[in-house]
């Protein structure tokens, strides 16, 4: 299994409107795969598909091997997902948000200890232990979120607008986190507003509409549409949308 | 259940962090406890009475005496005549006058029955009907009495018998309301409102994403409000029994049996509530105005269901906590047996399972 997500003709619709719209990628194991659309274009849909939160209406995906119909359990072991409106349960102390997490993925408690303090002294917060979250500034969070995310070594990880609001430091902190991760073998599948980003990721797509109208990687798409920035080539394509954004 | 516990501790370390809830929690069952009981009572004490005494003999004195001694009047007038009754209301003087005629004893001796003459300021008629229950029963207390060595039995009318609360002590009947009323609020409004919160901030995405099973996230969700108002209960139980003196006559299993069908019911429709809700202030919205204003006014809380116009006493029938504050009345301060309480246990039983069964199905398709 060299695949870490195959899709083939996946679409949702919702009553008349279709907010998926026969989309088929592939994405390959410890790829950084940037996954780019306007507000309303099926991004988050699209995903949640993939997450197993959402049934597709038509067409198939397989996510670390298994089946988004009928194996949805077994993939939601095998993926961590983080998104920007997520940082973690503020009331919470940061160890108790690590322990918390361990927890519901069935970490057994005498590994959590150890790998609790190893994830604090990386990300060199061991000051931090007893701190509640919300006492923490927000990039530290996300940074935190994302430790949480992949403690438990998932297969894929699902970044949902990781970076939104964050500073340009703690982004770039950010995609150093996330290239290691990928060089430990974890597939990352990221969505962002930031365009400049994108140039992090091995390959892109954008979606227009529900569809897939570009999928290459960052240096292919600047020569296909004959532009030196990815920001460029989203605007173009993401002009000609007829969906509002929601 | 090795994966219940972290999420169980968790729910309890957001209430216990939050000290608005804490405080909504521990502190307004007590309040409202003291507030039924003392302030917003319908028990009047120290009203000021005159007394028109016409008869003038050992029956009215002693009639008298007994009304001078309760602790609801305050003797401020005795009259002469009628013509000075009415300047004495328009002063605002005193709230009920008592009037004993020239025959009274005479009636009351040789044909055995009398009438006693109660005028009272029906400006808030609910106070004079007080007044003039108060002063009826003390009346009938005297009579007994004299009864006791008197062959022949008198009487004086209006003939006036209160049942379970001889003396209308208010304090018995809104025990079981404000047990209602906190379950409500802390089960149900507070229930919908953390679940939503979590939706809000985008938590329990996360926790759907996870290998979390749904009704896991359900159980450890309403774990804490189950618990806090089991506590709530019991605190309002002894509150009232040993700081108001309220009787407890019933079986304390089948209080305690009946107070934990209705925290279902409570909790489903908090859970039925979150479901629908996208935000706190909608959540506060359904639980709050949609449903706990008319809980109040109309589960027999504060006012009698049977006074009500038909179309609002079919509503009132639909409030589970009419049912449960029934089913209270009859076992705390009547003591019945379980067996008379079976109608109401039914109808809190189905009202659990039928609303459980919604908010679950609702609940699995909403997220």
């Amino acid at each position: 299994m060299d695949k870490a997500i195959v899709v083939n003709n996946l679409t949702k619709r919702f009553g008349n409107f279709t907010a998926v719209d026969n989309i088929s990628f592939e994405v390959e194991k410890g790829e950084v795969f940037g996954f780019l659309g306007a507000n309303g274009a099926g991004k988050t849909t699209a995903m949640r598909m993939l997450c197993g939160l959402v049934k597709p209406t038509l067409g198939e995906a397989t996510v670390a091997g298994f089946d988004i119909r009928r194996q949805s359990e077994k993939i939601k072991k095998n993926i961590g997902y983080m998104s920007q409106k997520f940082a973690l349960y503020e009331d919470l102390k940061v160890w108790e948000n690590i322990k918390l997490f361990a927890g519901i993925y069935g970490i057994k408690r005498k590994e959590i200890i150890p790998k609790t303090n190893e994830l604090l002294a990386e990300l060199g917060f061991e000051s931090e232990r007893n701190t509640y979250v919300k006492e923490l500034p927000l990039g530290w969070r996300q940074k935190l979120a994302f430790s949480v995310a992949i403690f438990h070594e998932p297969k894929v990880l699902f970044l949902d607008e990781p970076t939104g609001g964050v500073d340009p430091i703690t982004r770039r902190q950010f995609w150093e986190m996330i290239a290691q991760t990928a060089e430990r073998g974890i597939t990352v599948f990221v969505t962002t507003h930031y365009m400049d980003e994108a140039e992090y990721c091995n390959r892109v797509s954008i979606m227009v509409d529900g569809k897939i109208e570009a999928l290459d990687t960052p240096r292919a798409l600047k020569e296909r549409f004959n532009s030196n920035s990815i920001d460029d080539i989203f605007y173009q394509l993401a002009r000609k949308a007829q969906r509002q954004a929601d | 259940m090795k994966k219940l516990f972290p999420f169980i501790k968790k729910e309890f370390l957001h209430v216990l962090r939050d000290t608005w809830t804490m405080m909504i929690i521990l502190v307004l069952p007590v309040v409202m406890m003291l507030l039924f009981g003392y302030a917003v009572t319908n028990e009047i004490r120290d009203t000021n009475i005159g007394v028109l005494d016409l008869s003038k003999d050992n029956i009215s004195a002693s009639i008298i005496e007994r009304v001078q001694q309760s602790e609801y009047f305050t003797l401020k007038h005795n009259y002469n005549s009628y013509h000075e009754i009415e300047p004495s209301f328009r002063k605002s003087e005193v709230g009920l006058v008592v009037v004993f005629d020239e025959d009274f004893s005479n009636n009351l001796l040789h044909k055995g029955k009398a009438e006693l003459q109660i005028v009272a300021d029906a400006t808030d008629p609910n106070t004079a009907k007080t007044l003039v229950n108060y002063i009826s029963s003390i009346a009938a207390q005297s009579l007994m009495e004299l009864n006791k060595n008197n062959p022949k039995p008198m009487q004086i009318t209006p003939e006036l018998k209160l049942l379970y609360n001889p003396l209308m002590k208010s304090s018995y009947n809104f025990v079981p309301a404000v047990m209602g009323f906190i379950v409500i609020l802390i089960c149900t409004m507070m229930t919908s409102i953390t679940i939503v919160r979590e939706k809000e901030r985008g938590t329990i995405e996360m926790l759907l994403v996870s290998p979390t099973k749904p009704i896991m996230i359900i159980i450890s969700k309403l774990s804490p409000f189950f618990v806090v108002s089991i506590i709530n209960i019991i605190t309002i139980f002894l509150v009232s029994y040993f700081i108001m003196n309220v009787p407890v006559l019933g079986n304390i299993f089948v209080i305690g049996g009946v107070s934990l069908i209705f925290l279902l019911v409570a909790l489903s429709l908090g859970l039925l509530f979150s479901t629908i809700a996208h935000s706190q202030l909608e959540a506060l919205l359904y639980s709050g105005m949609i449903f706990l204003m008319p809980t109040t006014l109309l589960s027999g809380m504060l006012f009698p269901i049977e006074s009500m116009p038909l179309f609002l006493q079919a509503i009132a029938q639909a409030m589970p906590a009419k049912w449960f504050i029934d089913a209270m009345r009859k076992l705390m301060i009547m003591g019945v047996d379980a067996k008379y309480v079976l109608k109401e246990v039914l109808v809190l039983t189905f009202m659990a399972i039928t609303f459980m069964t919604i908010s679950l199905k609702l609940f699995k398709k909403r997220l």
